[in-house]
């Protein structure tokens, strides 16, 4: 068993689709209509498109909304992303005005940082030694 | 306020957090727990540091702010001015000369 894919819920579909490809810099893989207005909507890695997929889904169920409010008013992060540098991707993203609510934080050999992803969720980042 | 003051002071884990919020003020409650289990290793629920957080607003050394959809907690070391003023700071002695 190995996980292939896993998602985030996402306010708007098309919102996320462009903050999660033209900010962060993920690919589209897969975007199959579903329904009257949702879509199967994946991104992968530009650096492994053949790795796991997220899936950005709906957040129409009413569930989300509390759950979710819940955890960015203590600033808990729903996924977390590996990147090569945390500060120089704080420093990049923060130039394209993302808002972090975290600033890059070394903790023992990890540096991790949280910023809003405008579509409902916290984010974290992390560096971690290889 | 004094007895809260006090209390508050008094617990080891509730003066690291305000060690923590001293070196970077305006923390979520994620941080505050990311930093006490990471470098401090105080393995603490996240409700036990909420607790702790309310008894130390309760002494009115940390503030809370709403920004849009987050909360961050501020330090206030204000009411600390109540202990000096109770117990007046002398100031240091001239005969006593610092030679470092």
């Amino acid at each position: 068993m190995k996980i292939q894919l896993t998602s985030v819920f996402v306010d708007d579909q098309a919102k996320a689709e462009r903050f999660y490809t033209e900010i962060l810099g993920f690919v589209k893989k897969h975007d199959v209509p579903l329904g009257e207005t949702d879509r199967w909507l994946t991104v992968v890695s530009r650096d492994d498109p053949a790795g796991v997929e997220l899936l950005l889904e709906p957040s129409g169920h009413p569930a989300v909304k509390p759950y979710r409010d819940a955890l960015v008013q203590d600033g808990i992060p729903l996924a977390q992303f590996a990147v090569e540098d945390v500060q120089a991707e704080y420093d990049r993203l923060r130039g394209l005005g993302v808002r972090f609510t975290q600033e890059p934080l070394e903790m023992g050999p990890v540096t991790t940082a949280v910023f809003d992803d405008t579509c409902g969720n916290l984010i974290q980042i992390a560096t971690v030694p290889k | 306020m004094a007895d809260d003051l006090f209390k508050a002071l008094a617990d080891p884990t509730r003066r690291t957090i305000l060690d923590e919020l001293t070196e970077k003020s305006g923390q979520t409650l994620f941080e505050i727990c990311a930093r006490l289990s990471m470098k401090h290793q105080l393995g603490i629920s996240r409700q036990g540091v909420s607790q702790h957080l309310a008894v130390l607003e309760a002494a009115g050394l940390v503030e809370t702010r709403r920004e849009g959809r987050y909360k961050f907690h501020d330090l206030n070391t204000a009411p600390l001015r109540h202990i000096a003023e109770r117990w007046p700071v002398r100031d240091t002695p001239g005969p006593e000369k610092s030679t470092s």
